[in-house]
């Protein structure tokens, strides 16, 4: 019972957030929105026990990504309304109300097996943060050294993309040297 | 009333609905991106809700490691996103329109 | 035996191919040379075969390889050596030979030296595999490639006009004759299943009467555009615009008797309806008659020779459709020497008088040209059939071939025509080398051909003058396979007033041609006597207005429907169809264009356009899966 309530009281936030996020012509409102609707999304994997993921999610999702957003957004200076050129809004909606009531028969028709064997089934008697520490470390090890490898190409990525020039070291040089640099550019 | 898979699933497709309006209605590259999101989650929802009600530890382990990759996406693109608003000055969708067929 | 088969046919096609190499290259006089050395050696042969069948030798059959095996139908690549090909071949190759030689001299100073060798070489090839061929289908390939070396001949020098025009003008003619054949040909294979000769002739006794009627009338056709007879005559007179070599070999001796060989070959067809052997006889003898007439009045030289060999091919095919056919082929033997010779003759005189050809403008040239003259005289004798020269035996056969057979109608035309081609040759002999030198008011100065080329028409005069004493052996050697038999004119005193009295009749007829044209009183007629106005002049000068009522009645409309169908079929309907299709598909491409703007937005429209698609296809299949039984059984239901 209580998880009939909580299911549809989230679904309900859910939803209007996201809605928000979609719909509105304030940058700022949008962003809320998004992080709000993350911490509601959570709630959901709470719920369904899978308690690891909650937490996950609320560190990296709304922590990490969303402060990305906001340096993005404080970066392009999207606080000011935004000016959007709509097109015909029938089609938009048409065609995802459509894409939406394909994947609901599909899903929704009877399942093609009932018998689905799980490949790595959980452990009874333990947490689920440990469960998830067996199988990742054992079954998904080299994905996760391959996720590893990757969130370092892309923060290198990330700081090459968005750094300014580099060619100075400010580390290396004392504080004269620093003031030449910068009274050169300024000259130049 | 019972919460069976179904609605874990009904509810998963509503959000990548609008998470598809999102993705189609906006002409700002960050709010795209924001659009982006929403899907990603959607996805993690339905995988999430499998993984409990079959017992099996696979969705959670899919679930995480989306989670991973939408992060480095999301620094990647911002990246890129800089460059282009340094070259452009604008991040309009309907002014980048460079590779017209 | 076989190799003397290979090397006549294959011979000139060695010649032709070699002389091909230099068409694009001044004149080499090599070409003419290896041309004529290659077609002796073709002539060799042909003797050679001519001997062994004269010496009672087995008709030699070679098989090179087949044509054609699709169901019932087997045609091969055969070429029979027998008594009636062995005929033809040999006077093939020696009118050649002469040509050949001939032409050396004849085309000496023209740019298209080596190009004439090769076409002529072709056209050599043609007839060859035409008269050897086994089967109807070769002799087909045969028809068509005389024809197209004909065309590339008459048209030889093809940046003067008329003669393009005069070449179309003959190939049309014979394309319009092959339908007839074709069908023929078709018949024959439908009614017969073969076109071998011999299973062909074999299984026609069995055949209605209808049927063979038609198989006769439709080949008769064939041979009608071949050979010039009337209604598609017209292309012959026209066919002059050519280099004389050209129509001495071809209209003279070879393509134009193609006809008449097919008649021949076609004997044991022409047996079984004697009904349309009569029409072929009766139209003979009108052609006879209708193209003499004609040349009583020209004045062009070569027209007026034209002319007499249509006349004289109305009498090979009087004969053949008499059932005479040894002696249409033996007159097609001896008519080949003599008016090969005529021609020859004639193209000595235009070189001598820089290509003018109105007899009016020659005249005592015997002075300068003395053997010219002999020859032209000795060939004259030999068409009016004067004895002993060799027109004589075969024209005088034919005529006795129609009084035994007691069609007095034909051979009181064919008696008539005798006396006219006597006149009208003496005519052209007699205003060309006898009487005033009317030539000096037109400043030219005519001198004789080159030695050489004299020496090489000598054997045609030799051939004019004896030939009549190889009748006999070609009787006995023909005898079997042409069910020849003698004429016997019941009587003797009727036959000897026969004789006499021809003789007499053309002997009146050419010293009448002497009188009225070997004087000096001949001036050039300019269009203002009496004579030339008089209606039957006209009449015949204008060859009957034929040719211009084709032009008018025939030509002008075909080209105005052919416009017609030009503009609005072809362009309106064809082109637009076409047009419109590649229209479509450029529109689509410009219309899907747009998918293309580089709008990010509106490419992720079209990506949930497509997510949307593979969904459905997901939920089709799906359905298709799961109810696969109960669509089998409604598509069984439907009878798929």
């Amino acid at each position: 019972m209580f998880e009939a309530v909580a299911f549809y009281l989230f679904a309900f936030l859910t939803i209007a957030m996201f809605f928000i996020t979609v719909t509105t012509s304030h940058a700022l409102y949008a962003l809320t929105a998004l992080a709000a609707g993350m911490i509601f999304i959570s709630a959901f994997f709470f719920i369904l026990g899978a308690d690891f993921l909650g937490a996950i999610q609320i560190i990296v999702y709304t922590g990490a990504v969303m402060a990305l957003y906001a340096f993005g957004m404080m970066f392009f200076d999207t606080t000011r309304e935004l000016k959007e050129k709509q097109g015909n809004k029938l089609i938009v909606t048409g065609l995802a109300t459509l894409a939406a009531i394909l994947t609901v028969v599909i899903v929704a028709a009877p399942m093609v097996s009932e018998n689905i064997v799980a490949f790595y089934p959980a452990i009874e008697n333990v947490g689920n943060t440990q469960n998830v520490g067996l199988v990742l470390f054992t079954k998904y090890l080299v994905p996760f050294e391959l996720a590893a490898v990757m969130l370092l190409v892309a923060m290198i990525a990330g700081i090459v993309l968005a750094g300014k020039k580099m060619d100075i070291s400010i580390t290396l040089l004392d504080d004269k040297e620093i003031e030449e640099e910068l009274n050169k550019k300024v000259l130049s | 009333m019972e919460i069976g898979l179904n609605h874990y699933l009904v509810l998963s497709t509503i959000l990548f609905a609008i998470g598809l309006v999102g993705v189609m209605r906006r002409k700002n590259l960050l709010l795209l991106f924001f659009a982006t999101e929403i899907l990603l989650n959607a996805v993690n929802i339905a995988f999430a809700a499998i993984s409990h009600y079959y017992g099996d530890l696979t969705g959670q382990m899919f679930a995480f490691f989306v989670i991973a990759i939408a992060a480095s996406e999301v620094a990647v693109g911002l990246g890129l996103l800089i460059v282009w608003y340094k070259r452009h000055g604008s991040i309009d969708l309907d002014a980048l329109t460079t590779m017209k067929g | 035996m076989e190799k003397y088969l290979y090397i006549a046919l294959f011979a000139p096609l060695v010649s032709s191919l070699f002389s091909a190499l230099f068409t694009a290259t001044p004149k080499k006089l090599f070409t003419g040379i290896v041309a004529s050395l290659l077609i002796f050696s073709a002539f060799v042969s042909s003797s050679i075969l001519l001997m062994h069948i004269l010496e009672g030798g087995e008709p030699i059959h070679v098989t090179m390889m087949t044509w054609m095996a699709t169901g019932d139908l087997y045609i091969p690549f055969g070429f029979v050596v027998d008594q009636v090909s062995v005929t033809m071949m040999m006077v093939v190759t020696l009118v050649s030979t002469i040509v050949h030689v001939y032409s050396i001299g004849y085309m000496d100073h023209d740019k298209g030296f080596n190009r004439f060798f090769s076409w002529l070489s072709a056209f050599v090839f043609s007839m060859m595999v035409l008269v050897m061929s086994d089967n109807y289908a070769g002799l087909f390939i045969g028809w068509e490639g005389v024809g197209l070396c004909s065309w590339g001949l008459i048209g030889f020098w093809f940046h003067k006009e008329s003669a393009t025009w005069a070449a179309n003008e003959a190939f049309i003619m014979n394309r319009i004759a092959d339908l007839g054949m074709l069908i023929g040909i078709f018949l024959v294979y439908w009614n017969t299943g073969t076109l071998q000769y011999d299973e062909a002739f074999a299984a026609m006794p069995y055949l209605d009467t209808a049927t063979l009627t038609w198989m006769g009338i439709f080949l008769f056709i064939g041979a009608m555009g071949k050979s010039a007879q009337f209604p598609l005559h017209t292309w012959l007179a026209d066919a002059m615009e050519g280099p004389t070599p050209v129509s001495a070999l071809i209209h003279a001796a070879t393509m134009v008797t193609a006809g008449v060989y097919l008649v021949i070959r076609s004997g044991a067809l022409y047996d079984l309806i004697p009904n349309v052997g009569l029409f072929i006889a009766s139209l003979g003898a009108f052609v006879a008659l209708f193209a003499a007439s004609m040349a009583l009045v020209n004045r062009d030289m070569k027209r007026i020779i034209a002319y007499s060999t249509l006349s004289q091919l109305g009498y090979m095919f009087a004969a053949a459709g008499l059932g005479a056919y040894w002696v249409a082929l033996f007159h097609l033997m001896a008519h080949a020497f003599f008016k090969a010779l005529l021609f020859l003759g004639a193209g000595n005189v235009m070189h001598a008088m820089h290509d003018e050809l109105d007899p009016f403008k020659m005249g005592g040239l015997k002075k300068v040209m003395k053997w010219t003259w002999i020859m032209m005289t000795v060939a004259s004798l030999a068409l009016a059939g004067i004895f002993p020269f060799a027109g004589f035996f075969s024209k005088d056969t034919i005529l006795e071939a129609a009084f035994a057979e007691h069609h007095f109608v034909i051979y009181g035309v064919l008696l008539f025509t005798a006396g006219l081609t006597a006149f009208y040759s003496f005519r052209l002999v007699a205003l060309i080398f006898h009487g005033e030198e009317r030539y000096k008011i037109f400043g030219i100065h005519p001198h004789e051909a080159y030695r050489f080329m004299l020496i090489a028409m000598s054997p045609l005069l030799i051939l004019a003058m004896i030939a009549g004493i190889f009748q006999e052996p070609f009787f006995n050697m023909v005898e079997e396979i042409l069910h020849a038999h003698e004429y016997h004119i019941h009587s003797h005193v009727t036959l000897w007033i026969m004789l006499v009295g021809t003789q007499v009749f053309v002997a009146l007829a050419i010293l009448y041609a002497y009188k009225k044209y070997a004087n000096s009183r001949i001036t050039v007629p300019d269009g203002t006597s009496a004579i030339e106005n008089s209606f039957m002049y006209k009449l015949l000068f204008n060859q009957y207005y034929i040719p211009y009522a084709y032009e008018e009645y025939i030509v002008k409309p075909y080209r105005e429907i052919s416009d017609v169908f030009w503009h609005k079929v072809d362009l309106k309907i064809v082109d637009a169809t076409v047009d419109g299709i590649a229209g479509i598909i450029y529109g689509t491409g410009e219309k899907t264009r747009d998918m293309q703007s580089g709008n990010l937005s509106t490419m992720l429209r079209w990506m949930v356009v497509g997510l949307i698609t593979l969904l459905s296809l997901a939920v089709i299949f799906g359905l298709a899966v799961k109810y696969s039984d109960e669509i089998l059984a409604l598509l069984s239901a439907l009878g798929v």
